[in-house]
């Protein structure tokens, strides 16, 4: 069975060409993409995350709120007992890498990533996710 | 019978000149347009207007340099605006913050994190004074870059003037109030397509009748550009949504000479150098025909197309940022050569975060080196007649065209309806998206190159510069004012103007603007506006699909 992965925009962001060209490249390698929409708060990113029992739950960020809103969002999945690591993507500078690590993030995937960039990186995270159950 | 040289000629002579050396460096005089020998046209300034809307073009008047600037508190706009306008920079566009894009009070719970981030916030009358605090908006026309909250913003600017002593019949400027394409592209909506269109309808109106000034529509492709789209779309949408709105605007009454000399347009510059060009060419003979052919338009001014320029964000990279300033000096370049009006440039730091004063400076300057250094700007169309640029504004048009004919057909013959139903069935968010994977799977390939990112990244991996760093104290002090604003205003009045702006809403035939300019200078805030008309109109929810 084909891993389960929600990709969703949380905030007030409306840049969606990012978050819909990973959604594709990750169903062309193979995983079963489940696409929030817009607008989503923590709250609702982490109900949808749970109801659909995703394997990973990845956000797009272009706003520069990822550090506000980034770290609720896996506090929300923790606080429903969902485990699932939670990748973030877009324009997140490099000092603020480190911080979104710190705050439960598993990897963070910056401007000019590549297709295979995005895949590996999803793989990783979910093969460690894997070997710490 | 005057041949069109001669014609434009004569238009020539009665234009104003700039003071300028229009000679090249080694001292040739150079005409101030260029054309065949038999002097047959068109020349620019000459229906269709491809070669330009004017006869005299730069010759009389540069474009006008304006820097997009917006973040943190209106303070921290303010002196941006002051520092664009002491380097030479002549026009204002004012970028908001998210929560206010989004018509959302920055006490809002959904604003957490996002005031004053990526613009400036505005909550009611007392933010909108600041950003413009010591800038004569008589001198240095100003845009507002703002969609679905464009009405009730409008106002509240209205609003402010007028208190400070300018009547709203003098205010020069741009509203963007482009909402088609927020639901096509850019993804700031917030009441439904039509109930949308109905607040579009009323600022028309109410320009059209008390602001001469004023452009009412600034009709946006770059959005469309940034979200993925190819050039031939990004020409085919706006345009699209132009037509649309005018069809609106004469479905309401309006004669189409009446308000169509103030829509204007504004067009991404991507890196596709000689494509961009023939773009904008393309555009100009479009708008022409179709304003004439199929709207009736008489004026020249409504057959004229006029439009500002940006260089494209999403052309700069992380990577080796200081090659960014000679992506944007390429893609001014396609601008000024396709005639723009008036042009920002994106500064090189602005694929990681907003611009440091620095970075926009070098932006404007690199503005001033293709004015002042170069001599492109002496001739106009300097690329007309050139075999390839006029094949390819051709080949820009044939597309252009059969994507009307798509709209057209799914509107039943209108081009409003086509482009309602074309949001509604996600075809415009389709192509979008089809395009933007397409483009991304040739970077991926290696076909098309960026460079420091997929080829000679050599230098690529080391730190990056300097960047603007926004922080929450800027939210803390516009949360401050606003409370401060909600305690001291007359709430009995605030009721008043609210519930009898849920009437008129109620009431499709009411120009909704003079409510909204009452609500501003009562202090109502913009968020309680745009509820109350929400609960009248509803929400759009746009169905996500991959």
């Amino acid at each position: 069975m084909s891993e389960r992965v929600l990709i969703g925009k949380v905030g007030l962001d409306g840049h969606d060409r990012g978050v819909k060209v990973v959604a594709r490249i990750l169903r062309d390698a193979g995983f079963e993409v489940i696409y929030t929409g817009l607008f989503q708060t923590p709250a609702t990113m982490a109900s949808a995350a749970v109801d659909e029992d995703v394997d990973l739950v990845g956000l797009s960020m272009l706003s520069g709120a990822h550090l506000t809103l980034a770290p609720l969002v896996v506090q929300e999945l923790r606080a429903r007992g969902c485990m699932a690591p939670v990748v973030v993507g877009g324009i997140i500078p490099e000092h603020h890498v480190q911080r979104l690590l710190d705050a439960g993030v598993a990897a963070v995937l910056t401007p000019g990533a590549s297709a295979a960039a995005v895949v590996a990186a999803v793989r990783d995270v979910l093969a460690a996710a894997h070997a710490a159950d | 019978m005057n041949t069109p040289r001669e014609i434009w000629n004569e238009a020539f002579e009665a234009s104003a000149t700039r003071v300028a050396d229009f000679s090249t460096m080694s001292g040739v005089p150079l005409d101030a347009v260029y054309g065949p020998a038999d002097g047959s046209g068109p020349y620019p300034g000459q229906y269709p207007y491809t070669r330009g809307p004017y006869a005299s073009m730069y010759r009389s008047k540069l474009w006008t340099m304006r820097m997009f600037a917006g973040f943190g508190t209106a303070d921290d706009t303010n002196g941006r605006f002051k520092e664009i306008i002491k380097s030479g920079g002549d026009g204002l566009s004012t970028a908001f913050d998210m929560p206010t894009l989004l018509g959302l009070d920055s006490d809002h719970p959904m604003s957490l994190g996002e005031v004053g981030r990526c613009g400036v916030a505005i909550d009611t009358l007392a933010d909108m004074d600041d950003p413009y605090r010591g800038i004569d908006l008589g001198q240095i026309t100003t845009s507002l870059t703002i969609n679905s909250p464009a009405a009730p913003i409008f106002a509240m600017f209205v609003a402010q003037a007028e208190k400070a002593g300018t009547h709203r019949s003098r205010l020069g400027g741009t509203l963007q109030n482009d909402i088609l394409k927020e639901y096509q592209a850019q993804k700031e909506f917030v009441f439904p397509p039509r109930q949308s269109m109905r607040l579009v309808r009323d600022t028309i109106s109410f320009t059209a009748a008390e602001m001469p000034r004023w452009h009412s529509v600034s009709i946006s492709g770059y959005h469309i550009r940034e979200a993925g789209s190819t050039a031939a779309e990004e020409l085919a949408f706006t345009l699209a949504n132009g037509f649309a709105y005018v069809e609106l605007a004469v479905a309401a009454g309006l004669p189409v000479d009446a308000f169509a000399p103030r829509l204007s347009f504004f067009f991404n510059a991507h890196i596709d150098f000689f494509e961009e060009i023939a773009k904008y060419r393309a555009a100009r003979r479009i708008w022409a025909r179709w304003m004439r052919e199929r709207y009736g338009a008489q004026l020249e001014r409504s057959l004229q197309l006029r439009f500002h320029t940006q260089t494209a964000g999403v052309s700069l990279t992380a990577q080796q940022p200081e090659v960014n300033i000679v992506r944007t000096a390429i893609e001014a370049l396609a601008g000024v050569l396709g005639g723009t009006q008036s042009l920002h440039t994106n500064s090189m730091d602005e694929a990681m975060a907003l611009p440091t004063e620095k970075s926009a400076r070098i932006a404007l300057r690199t503005q001033q080196v293709i004015a002042h250094e170069t001599n492109v700007a002496h001739v106009a169309d300097p690329l007309g007649g050139s075999w390839f640029v006029e094949s390819l504004t051709d080949e820009m048009e044939r597309q252009a065209e059969e994507l009307f004919a798509h709209l057209l057909d799914l509107g039943d013959g209108s081009m409003l309806e086509g482009c309602i139903r074309g949001i509604d069935d996600n075809w415009f968010q389709g192509r979008i998206a089809d395009s933007a994977f397409e483009l991304e799977r040739k970077f991926n390939t290696g076909q098309r190159v960026i460079v420091g990112v997929n080829r000679f990244t050599e230098g690529s991996d080391e730190p990056s510069m300097n960047l603007l760093e926004i922080t929450n104290e800027d939210e803390a002090r516009q949360l401050q004012r606003l409370a401060s604003v909600r305690h001291d205003r007359n709430q009995a009045q605030v009721d008043e103007v609210l519930s009898r702006l849920a009437a008129e809403a109620a009431d499709p035939e009411v120009n909704l603007m003079p409510t909204l300019v009452e609500a501003a200078t009562a202090f109502v805030s913009l968020g309680e506006m745009m509820d109350t008309m929400a609960s009248v109109f509803g929400r759009h929810v746009e169905v996500p699909t991959i």
